[in-house]
């Protein structure tokens, strides 16, 4: 079994329905019988699981490597203090004060480098959790989960989409916005959804969105949802850069019902499992098969 | 006094109740602490006074006239960003975190460290007061240090020009750039939405905020589009000795008044929105 096909669904602006697109597409993919796995890389707030239920099979967690000062060994010469690039070893030379500040640290090793006396060694820090679902035979959930407060998700989220890799499809639910987490998330994918609404704030994340997947040469389309609210900037937007509108979804109180309750439309409607068969095959027939 | 108004969720109205607070007396310090999606100066279009380099990080790139390709950098880098691509040693500038060790091992110094200075911060004044953002350019990191500069230079021009109010509109999530938002705040306001993620990033974002010891209170946006969801929330705030300070309807006028570039205070000064967020705002301030 070969790999045929990675999606991520991402948006600059939080809130625009990553979740509600993400979990429906897995459910309607999961129901024409594919083999998939939908990888939650959201890692400070993962959400996909209220929507789709599992079985739990396993999670590990994920570490990195951060110092361990020895003071007996310790000459207070400042070296480690002088290569830490991330302001994570705090060091006074005259009161002969040194403590790692382990939230800043990056785990680059820098510091060890630097000590000449063999006063740093390594420990493990946990950084978060991925951890596993079954769904349906040959579908799972993957769900990428950060401790509270740590420098960044992206670990956490490379280890969740590398455990993702054994399906013929993989959906990926991308963190918002466009910071490092974003780009490491659609790094991995062939084809990008990004998903908005059609307000001003939404269009001008969007834009940013879209420069970004281009400088980086990623396949994109764009989902409104919401439409009736708002105003129609986005459509023409969209029409002058030549962006492929993948789907509408209208604003309806029904539909936000349903999702506020942690439903699935697509369980929901014979119509919206249409809409989102036919969103698949799109993608597909162009951007299937297709090796990273 | 400084505010941030935060939400786990994305997309729950943290900027529009921020823009609201920011409109309801004379003279505030408004701050964009969501530098990664900022929003509000499209909605204020502040001037600017004083722009300012952020460096994000940096880069390690190699000059291949001076490499060797002995491979030192592929051992120590500990991102996997170097890899020896058929005899040659190349770096993948999306996954270098720009540690330098790399830059300081290579015994040729063949590498060296280009710093990411794309995004800024803003300081200017809008049309109620003075106005502070950040902007951090795609793909960089360390968003909490860009808040750390931000709500610096946000409290340099509260002091400069003697005004007692901040208001904060933070970031989503609960990561570095949420704990930077709120360190050291005085009121934290946690706008929120009747759904089941709404509910659970809800909690999370409580957990936190009561780690630091911060005053909090919770704003229910949307309330009537789940009414029964609405009541779990209220009753697990209540469970939590939060208070909750306003509960307002859905209605399109939000939408409107960001579609015309106004807060809901500006724009519909006698809606009921308004209304329950002036209450909102009088409870949070007190």
């Amino acid at each position: 079994m070969s790999l045929k096909l990675k999606i991520a669904i991402a948006s600059g602006k939080g809130g625009t329905g990553k979740t509600f697109i993400a979990t429906n597409l897995f459910n309607v993919l999961q129901k024409m019988g594919k083999q998939v796995n939908l990888v939650d890389c959201d890692a400070e707030e993962p959400n996909d699981r209220e929507f789709i239920s599992g079985d739990y099979m396993h999670s590990f967690d994920v570490t990195q490597k951060i110092p361990v000062v020895d003071e007996s060994k310790c000459t207070y010469c400042g070296k480690c203090y002088d290569y830490c690039n991330y302001h994570a070893i705090f060091f006074l030379s005259e009161q002969r004060v040194i403590q790692v500040l382990d939230e800043h640290c990056h785990g680059c090793g820098a510091c060890s480098v630097a000590c000449e006396y063999g006063a740093i060694t390594d420990k493990d820090d946990v950084l978060g959790t991925v951890t596993r679902y079954k769904v349906q035979q040959n579908t799972h959930l993957i769900e990428t989960r950060i401790k509270v407060g740590v420098h960044s998700s992206v670990p956490v989220i490379k280890e969740g989409i590398k455990a993702a890799m054994d399906a013929e499809l993989v959906l990926l639910d991308a963190p918002p916005g466009t910071s490092c987490a974003f780009i490491q998330t659609v790094a991995m994918a062939d084809y990008v959804v990004l998903v908005t609404e059609p307000t001003p704030f939404g269009l001008s994340n969007l834009r940013q969105s879209v420069e970004t997947l281009r400088s980086l040469g990623k396949p994109h389309g764009v989902i409104v949802n919401r439409i009736g609210l708002g105003n129609n900037e986005v459509f023409d937007y969209l029409k002058n850069e030549n962006i492929s509108l993948l789907m509408s979804v209208p604003f309806d109180r029904s539909i936000a019902k349903i999702y506020s309750n942690g439903q699935l439309l697509t369980n929901a409607s014979d119509e919206w499992t249409m809409k989102f068969t036919q969103l698949f095959d799109n993608i597909f027939e162009k951007h299937g098969n297709s090796s990273y | 006094m400084e505010i941030a108004v935060i939400s786990g969720k994305g997309g729950t109205g943290k900027s529009s109740v921020s823009a609201a607070f920011a409109t309801l007396k004379p003279e505030v310090v408004l701050v964009d602490c969501d530098v990664d999606a900022a929003n509000l100066y499209l909605l204020f279009n502040p001037t600017h006074e004083k722009e300012e380099i952020f460096i994000s990080g940096f880069k390690a790139v190699i000059n291949k006239d001076v490499c060797t390709n002995c491979d030192l950098c592929v051992d120590y880098c500990r991102f996997d960003a170097i890899t020896n691509v058929n005899g040659e040693v190349v770096i993948n500038e999306i996954v270098c975190d720009g540690c330098k060790l790399c830059s300081r091992i290579c015994p040729l110094e063949a590498i060296s460290m280009i710093p990411e200075d794309k995004s800024r911060m803003y300081s200017g004044t809008f049309r109620n007061g003075k106005m502070v953002y950040g902007l951090l350019s795609p793909g960089e990191e360390n968003s909490g240090q860009l808040v750390d500069m931000v709500r610096e230079e946000a409290k340099k021009v509260a002091q400069k020009n003697n005004l007692d109010t901040i208001i904060i509109d933070g970031p989503p999530g609960i990561g570095c750039a949420v704990i930077s938002t709120i360190t050291g705040v005085d009121k934290v306001v946690i706008v929120t939405e009747p759904t089941l993620s709404g509910l659970h990033d809800l909690k999370r974002t409580i957990e936190i905020v009561s780690k630091f010891n911060l005053t909090k209170m919770v704003i229910i946006n949307k309330y009537d589009l789940n009414v029964d969801m609405s009541k779990t929330i209220e009753n697990y705030c209540i469970s939590e000795g939060v208070p909750v300070i306003a509960k307002l309807p859905f209605d399109k006028i939000v939408v409107d008044a960001m579609v015309s570039c106004k807060s809901i205070i500006e724009y519909a000064p006698d809606s009921e929105i308004a209304a329950l967020l002036t209450d909102a705002f009088a409870k949070t301030v007190s």
